[in-house]
């Protein structure tokens, strides 16, 4: 059998400093990977489909207050505690160290939604396959599926660009080269807060701001080990 | 423990009376099975707009992924706990008060756990591709995961049912025989293959003392090991408020309680109905309600244990969601805890309360009532709040949840009164055998027993 290794292991950076809240990301992330538009209803249910999301606190007491923004996306966890809980194997590991999910293999048992202790994973409670009347499905990736009713979703780290670029490296004879495959969510951030790479790579731009003595990771304590480093804000905005 | 009191009537009379539920039905028996028939029809068709339409149709939401149809399936696997494990422990233990009750308990757990087998198969958001959890061989070499808990789940159910199914046939075997023996036209063909020629010869008799004592034993472990897998389905997440490791004997002794009182519900129920006063007597409360009280005392340690080793941690998370549940759902929690734990414990200790067949009926029913409401308040305000505060959320029951769970009970009912109707309910054999294992012939000074005993 073919041993499953990896010279990659993707990753990615959010500087809590440079993030400005805009929400391009999650604009960007909607545009590239179909994800369904949902509407004031859905959203109020709790059943918005979005792959990465901006949360917003407030911060302090009037007149002092500041606000912080995390943009929260699902965090590719070495040991992710959706994976073992999936009945069917829809939830995997993939050797790049990226949590797959397969659509068609998902039953919907939802479980696991409830053990991802950062709720990024979203489910299709409504039927969203046709929620791009003519002429807006012209604006569909022909590269991802349009998930169907009833199955679990959640960001991919905009797999089909890794695929991409893997034939394109395949081809020359190479690896992909640092800044040769970005996010969606990455490429759009005006204040490049969101930087994308291979962790597996000391040099790589993602493995270098790793190492920052601001960072961390979310729910650390719980030892799932995601593969999304946070960097710290300075200053007071960031108590 | 006391012998009941006997019952001097003739074999006749005995089988008479005991296999009065097969009589013909009645127009009232009518009425309850399509009543009964109405509602499950009402739930059927609620699960049809829901699979037609979506999940959208629950009160389901992200966090909250489970809801209702995992608190009905917690509860129904939870009933079906107990109606086997009585019925062994007792077997084993040669409790001879068990012998009129153990066919209502068997046949309770076949039922219950069959209703329970339902609701992981009404949850799913893609229900038509529900063969994806079997283990077939298939082209692309996909096989289920076996690490999911609910892939134990899957296991552990379908062993239950075919273990408990099996008990309730083979405890059933000389009863269906007699049924034979006393009906006619199709009924004695049915009867007669399902009885597989049983004639009451000594072998037979030995052997079926032999199967059933051996079958007791083996059952206990895999109904311990079903509800324990159950709570692994919380306990090997990492839900603040699910993960936890009292959750699986606590999960036991849970589907104990509500066992042991559904039980004695349905005792109530059939001893009314088919009018067994003379074969469950107060002694029979009597010692169900001692049994009881034993595992409500034992509930409410396992309660005070997860509670206070929540509130000695003192984990930010487990204490926030502890905290929201006490405060959202304060009256839920109070009539919990006073129906599982401070009703049946003041009450039951009292020999003239435990024998107050009403009583017992209310007590019996309310702490299934709260069994319930346990199940829920563990499931909901965990996922309600989980660790990311930023989308927590709220979940109440939508109507379809609703229907379906209500339809269950329903469904639990009308399988229950066909079986009542078809098959002997009594356990009319292991009555009459008691009755003749207690008569005694005087020898001399001496008195011996009838029968020699094997002990």
């Amino acid at each position: 059998m073919e041993k499953l290794t990896s010279p990659y292991k993707w990753g990615m950076v959010v500087d809590l400093d440079r993030c400005t809240g805009c929400g391009a990301c999650v604009v960007a992330c909607q545009a590239e990977n179909n994800v369904a538009i949902c509407g004031k209803q859905e959203i109020a249910e709790g059943r918005n489909m979005h792959w990465l999301r901006i949360e917003r606190f407030w911060v302090g007491e009037y007149p002092d207050v500041r606000v912080r923004f995390l943009p929260v996306l699902c965090q590719h966890c070495k040991d992710a505690p959706c994976e073992p809980v999936c009945p069917v194997y829809a939830s995997y590991h993939n050797p790049d160290g990226l949590n797959g999910q397969v659509y068609n293999r998902c039953v919907g048992t939802r479980y696991c939604g409830n053990n991802c202790p950062y709720a990024v994973r979203v489910f299709n409670f409504y039927d969203h396959e046709h929620a791009w009347p003519s002429p807006l499905n012209n604006q569909l990736s022909p590269d991802i599926t349009v998930r169907s009713r009833g199955v679990m979703e959640k960001c991919s780290f905009c797999i089909q660009r890794i695929r991409r670029a893997k034939e394109d490296a395949k081809v020359e004879g190479r690896t992909i080269r640092d800044g040769e495959v970005q996010t969606a969510c990455a490429q759009t951030c005006p204040a490049d807060a969101l930087v994308f790479g291979n962790i597996a790579d000391p040099e790589s731009r993602v493995a270098r701001l790793s190492r920052s003595p601001r960072r961390f990771r979310l729910l650390e304590g719980l030892g799932t080990h995601p593969s999304i480093y946070y960097l710290k804000g300075g200053g007071r905005e960031h108590v | 423990m006391s012998e009941p009191t006997p019952v001097a009537k003739s074999a006749g009379q005995l089988n008479d009376e005991m296999l009065s539920s097969m009589r013909p039905p009645t127009w009232r028996w009518h009425v309850l099975a399509f009543a009964l028939g109405a509602v499950v029809a009402w739930g059927l068709a609620a699960f049809a707009y829901q699979v037609m339409t979506g999940m959208n149709v629950t009160g389901k939401n992200r966090p909250v992924m489970w809801g209702f149809y995992i608190t009905s399936f917690v509860f129904w696997v939870g009933l079906s706990h107990s109606g086997t494990m009585v019925s062994a422990i007792l077997r084993l233990s040669q409790a001879n008060w068990r012998r009129p009750i153990l066919r209502a308990a068997e046949a309770m757990t076949v039922f219950s756990i069959t209703v329970a087998g339902l609701f992981p198969l009404i949850h799913l958001g893609r229900n038509w591709v529900v063969h994806y959890f079997l283990p077939y061989p298939n082209q692309r070499g996909l096989w289920p995961n076996f690490r999911s808990a609910l892939l134990w789940d899957v296991t552990a159910i379908t062993t239950y049912l075919i273990g408990s199914s099996l008990f309730l046939y083979l405890g059933m075997l000389p009863d269906l025989a007699l049924a034979r023996d006393r009906s006619d036209g199709w009924r004695r063909k049915l009867y007669g293959a399902l009885a597989m020629g049983w004639r009451g010869s000594a072998h037979e008799w030995m052997v079926y003392h032999k199967a059933s004592t051996l079958m007791a034993a083996l059952i206990i472990p895999v109904a311990v090991s079903v509800h324990s897998i159950v709570a692994w389905d919380f306990a090997v997440t990492v839900v603040p408020g699910w993960h936890s490791t009292i959750f699986p004997p606590y999960f036991v002794i849970g589907a104990i309680t509500s066992g042991v009182a559904a039980v004695i519900s349905l005792m109530i129920v059939i001893r009314k109905a088919f009018h067994l006063e003379d074969y469950l007597t107060p002694l029979h409360f009597d010692n169900m309600g001692k049994l009881l009280l034993v595992i409500c005392l034992l509930w409410s340690y396992a309660y005070f244990v997860d509670v206070n080793i929540t509130w000695y941690a003192h984990e930010p998370i487990e204490w926030e969601v502890f905290s929201f549940m006490t405060d959202k759902y304060t009256p839920l929690l109070l009539l919990m805890l006073f129906g599982n734990s401070v009703l049946p414990i003041t009450v039951l200790c009292f020999k003239k309360l435990r024998r107050n067949i009403g009583l017992m009926l209310a007590v019996s029913l309310l702490i299934n009532v709260c069994m319930f409401i346990e199940r829920y308040l563990i499931i909901v305000p965990s996922l309600s709040h989980k660790n990311m505060p930023f989308i927590w959320h709220e979940y109440a029951p939508s109507w379809v949840e609703m229907s379906i769970a209500v339809a269950a009970f329903a469904g639990f009912a009308l399988l229950y009164a066909l079986f009542a109707k078809f098959f002997p309910i009594m356990a009319v054999t292991d009555v009459r055998e008691f009755e003749v294992r207690k008569a005694e012939v005087p020898l001399g000074r001496a008195k011996l027993p009838v029968v020699a005993g094997e002990e």
